[in-house]
């Protein structure tokens, strides 16, 4: 097990070099001058000048980037011009809020998808199918911010059930002492239930955004696998020794119809963090997709590098992750690591 | 908020959340908190809150107003519609107490009794820390000081403990009014000089992470992108305690949801709305929409004289002829703007801005373009900042479609808010629409930038007149020197020659527009056009 985490680890480092290098290469390759940008837009041309040079814009590209390289060996991202911050400092305080909203959307997303994948697979073209069949269709056709818009005017501007969109707590409320960064954890810890309930009920529109837009692959990978498994022989065996369905159903074809949908998942979860971006914006969430978007917009390098990297990274270990969950699942996969 | 509205929601939040109905957990204590707090919510926030820092942005202005005191601050008037307009003629002592202005100098006294933030006393010294550190970061401070002839550290003397004297390198009437605009602030000398290194002599880095002033606010809280949160100053000296006890400033990027918040009651003021949500929401009256005119700003189309086919006159007077003037006021700005144009009958005036004299009127447009010698058109490009893509592209596709009548093919093109400046530094787009206002509400200063031969960036035309520059210098000194007639004179010289020339139309005078609760009151304008709370209050 550790030599195969070690082995996969090993794998990805010439694949974050390349990442490096082409997010470097595209970042100068975008249009806009940052110098002329950030020098405001009364600057002389000296004015200019003078930013360049500060920004250390003015020397050879190829030094920049030895440059940027170095200080990424020291666990230096640069410094964001849009935010004036450490970029370092900012993904380590958005991570949290994209993670805690994708995490939860994901769990939502699960939470329906699967049983409704497996009805409809036990009970093919029943009303309980056509139900999985128009949910998933129509989920997937909506674009997010979509959702996301019509949610917040019926629910919040029409009946008044959901808190303002103002991000992840009510603004009269403050954040609780970070230790994980989610803050329906730390708000547990801190013993400070009406800064929970309120952390809760701002996730809960934009969770249940993210759910509707990934409902569809998770619940129709379910349903084909569950088909599949429940077709093959096994499982006409065990019914015919006399199981209950339920032990037929969830003991012996769901465990082995998961592995497809594991994989799935994977999948899901990484484009929710892409989908995030139009989700945060909606609901002026601090996460690191809006981050990442605005500073892309007024070409501010470093947030941009950093967010890639980041990105990159999270990818890695979350293959790893997937891969060891599939030999918790099924051991053979175990064997053959 | 109201209070009944906010427990209303709050219990329709917990139906929403799904929880068991538990009794209401908010205490009444936090219901208070909420009626001395300003909620404001816009698109974009500070990038860092000191102004003096590098490429800091226009959110960044309205902290350090509201955070840093300046010597002197102007009076209030009253404006448009009744709202309270600052008085460009009129000054009042913020830090000081009293102005004393000699031929070559001037000298303020100081209020006794001012603190910083950290309780140390205001100075002479900290004063000429300060402006010397205006002069000599380079960059948008340094370069707005030297408007007002402000440019060498030498220039700000200690008398003594409290004395400052500010002496003038020459007469220039904008030397006094540029001391009350935002840059010039007062900042806590010792305090950012312990925070400061070697490699940022004037601590740059200090500052832009807090504020370091004597101001009616200071920032308790900054998450950059997110929220700004500002805590009075309950011993400021500066004018009476100001009434609003915090302000809670979240950045909401969703123009809708910034709307929607404004409606449910739950933020207090909003701006940077689009015009056709401002106009709405002023129809339905549920809350305060103030729209007030940019001071010395307007809306243009210019074109690059330096090429053909708009190094003729004739070319540009034929489109000067051809804009569809009223359709944007109508189509894109939904009335909220001041029409610059059809002033056919009126004399010219010694103002600035003031309408010119071409109207819509495609006949003439087409006879000036023949004589020209350009009777089946040409190809040109149109470009415009897609930061403001709201109001410019609307624009941009009216202007269009206005040519194609007289056989000019625009083609329009979007250029990034990134790469914006650097375009207009390059002065070769040959047709563009932009923006230009004043921080000092005078007509020469506004002249002295757009249209002199020295060819500043927002000459954005590259236009040269010998005549030009001489009526635009001859103001300038005929203001210094309080000579009325040659002033007058000189202005409606200017003025003229710059609508029988055109190298850019002015379209309309854009207007600030911010909406609000009915129960806030205290609005005032100001020549930046961010907000002062100092003045504002709730209930």
């Amino acid at each position: 097990m550790l030599t195969m985490i070690g082995k996969r680890l090993m794998f990805a480092v010439p694949s974050l070099i390349g990442v490096v290098i082409v997010t470097f290469l595209l970042t100068r390759a975008l249009p806009g001058d940052p110098a002329a940008y950030f020098a405001g837009p009364a600057a002389t041309k000296e004015a200019v000048e003078q930013i360049r040079k500060k920004l250390g814009l003015d020397k050879p590209l190829i030094e920049q980037f030895f440059r940027y390289a170095n200080d990424l060996a020291h666990g230096d991202f640069g410094n964001s011009l849009t935010t004036g911050q450490p970029v370092a400092t900012e993904i380590r305080n958005r991570l949290p809020a994209s993670a805690e909203l994708t995490l939860l959307g994901l769990f939502v997303s699960v939470a329906i998808a699967i049983p409704l994948g497996v009805l409809a697979a036990t009970r093919p073209g029943s009303w309980i199918d056509h139900l999985c069949r128009v949910t998933t269709t129509a989920g997937v056709s909506l674009p997010v911010f979509f959702t996301g818009l019509v949610l917040v005017y019926v629910f919040y501007f029409r009946l008044g059930w959901s808190p303002a969109p103002l991000g992840r707590l009510d603004v009269f409320y403050s954040a609780p002492p970070t230790v994980t960064g989610f803050y329906l954890i730390d708000t547990l810890i801190a013993r400070d239930l009406e800064a929970f309930r309120s952390a809760l009920s701002q996730l809960i529109l934009p969770a249940t955004t993210l759910a509707i837009f990934s409902l569809a692959p998770i619940a129709r990978m379910t349903r084909a696998s569950m088909l599949a498994v429940l077709a093959s022989e096994f499982v006409r065996t065990a019914r015919a020794s006399g199981l209950s369905p339920a032990t037929v159903i969830v003991t012996y074809a769901f465990r082995n119809a998961m592995l497809p949908v594991i994989t799935t998942l994977s999948m899901v979860f990484s484009f929710l963090l892409g989908a995030n971006v139009l989700v945060e914006k909606v609901f002026a969430w601090p996460g690191i997709g809006s981050y990442a978007v605005e500073a892309l917009i007024s070409s501010d390098f470093a947030p941009v590098q950093g967010f890639v990297l980041t990105m990159a990274v999270m990818y890695v270990l979350l293959n790893l992750i997937i891969d060891i969950l599939y030999g918790v699942i099924d051991p053979r996969v175990r064997l053959e690591g | 908020m109201k209070r009944r509205d906010f427990l209303k929601s709050v219990s329709g939040l917990a139906a929403g959340a799904a929880l068991p109905a538990m009794p209401s957990v908010i205490s009444p204590a936090k219901a208070d908190a909420r009626s001395e707090t300003l909620l404001i919510v816009s698109e974009g926030g500070p990038n860092n809150l000191d102004i003096h820092g590098i490429g800091t942005n226009v959110p960044g202005y309205e902290v350090s107003w509201n955070c840093y005191d300046r010597l002197i601050s102007h009076e209030m008037k009253s404006g448009p519609g009744g709202v309270p307009y600052y008085d460009r003629d009129k000054f009042k002592g913020e830090l000081a107490d009293d102005m004393k202005i000699d031929d070559m100098s001037v000298t303020f006294k100081l209020k006794k009794n001012a603190k910083f933030h950290d309780g140390a006393p205001v100075t002479a010294k900290d004063v000429k820390w300060s402006l010397d550190r205006a002069v000599s970061v380079g960059g948008f401070p340094t370069f707005q000081m030297s408007a007002g002839s402000l440019t060498k550290a030498e220039q700000f003397v200690v008398v003594d403990d409290h004395t400052v004297r500010v002496d003038f390198l020459k007469k220039d009437k904008l030397t006094i009014p540029d001391l009350a605009v935002i840059v010039p602030c007062i900042v806590n000398s010792e305090l950012v000089k312990k925070n400061a290194s070697e490699k940022d002599p004037w601590g740059l880095e200090f500052t832009k992470q807090q504020t370091a002033g004597s101001g009616a606010y200071k920032v308790t809280k900054w998450t950059a992108g997110t929220e700004v949160i500002m805590e009075r100053n309950e011993d400021w000296v500066g004018g009476p305690l100001p009434k609003i006890k915090r302000v809670i400033w979240r950045m909401v990027p969703q123009a809708g949801n910034r709307r929607a918040l404004l409606e449910r009651g739950d933020a207090d003021i909003s701006y940077e709305l689009p015009f056709k949500d401002f106009q709405e929401m002023k129809a339905n009256g549920k809350l305060n929409v103030v729209s007030l005119p940019f001071s010395n700003g307007i809306q243009y189309i210019g074109m690059n004289v330096t090429k053909p086919p708009f190094d003729n006159p004739k070319v540009r007077q034929a489109i000067a002829y051809a804009l569809p003037y009223q359709k944007i006021m109508d189509a894109v700005l939904f009335g909220l703007g001041n029409p610059m144009f059809g002033a056919k009958d009126k004399a010219t005036e010694v103002a600035w801005p003031q309408p010119h004299k071409y109207n819509t009127d495609m006949e003439k447009a087409k006879a000036l373009l023949a004589e020209a010698g350009y009777a089946n058109g040409f190809e040109t490009t149109i470009s415009f900042d897609l930061n403001f893509a709201g109001v410019n592209e609307p624009l941009c596709i009216l202007v269009q479609e206005s040519l194609a009548q007289l056989g000019i093919k625009t083609t329009i093109n979007k250029v990034p808010g990134a790469n914006w400046r650097t375009e207009l530094n390059k002065k070769e787009m040959p047709l563009f629409t932009n923006v230009f206002s004043g921080w000092l509400d005078y007509p020469e200063y506004f002249f002295y930038w757009c249209y002199h031969g020295n060819n500043s960036v927002f000459n954005t035309m590259s236009y040269k007149s010998a005549a030009m520059d001489k009526f635009i210098d001859g103001a300038r000194t005929a203001a210094a020197t309080g000579d009325k007639a040659a002033y007058d004179a000189d202005v409606k010289g200017f003025v003229d020659l710059a609508f029988a020339d055109v190298p850019r139309i002015p379209l309309y005078q854009p207007f600030v527009n911010v909406a609000m609760q009915k129960n806030i009151s205290g609005y005032q304008y100001w020549f930046h056009r961010r907000l002062d709370y100092r003045a504002m209050a709730k209930g």
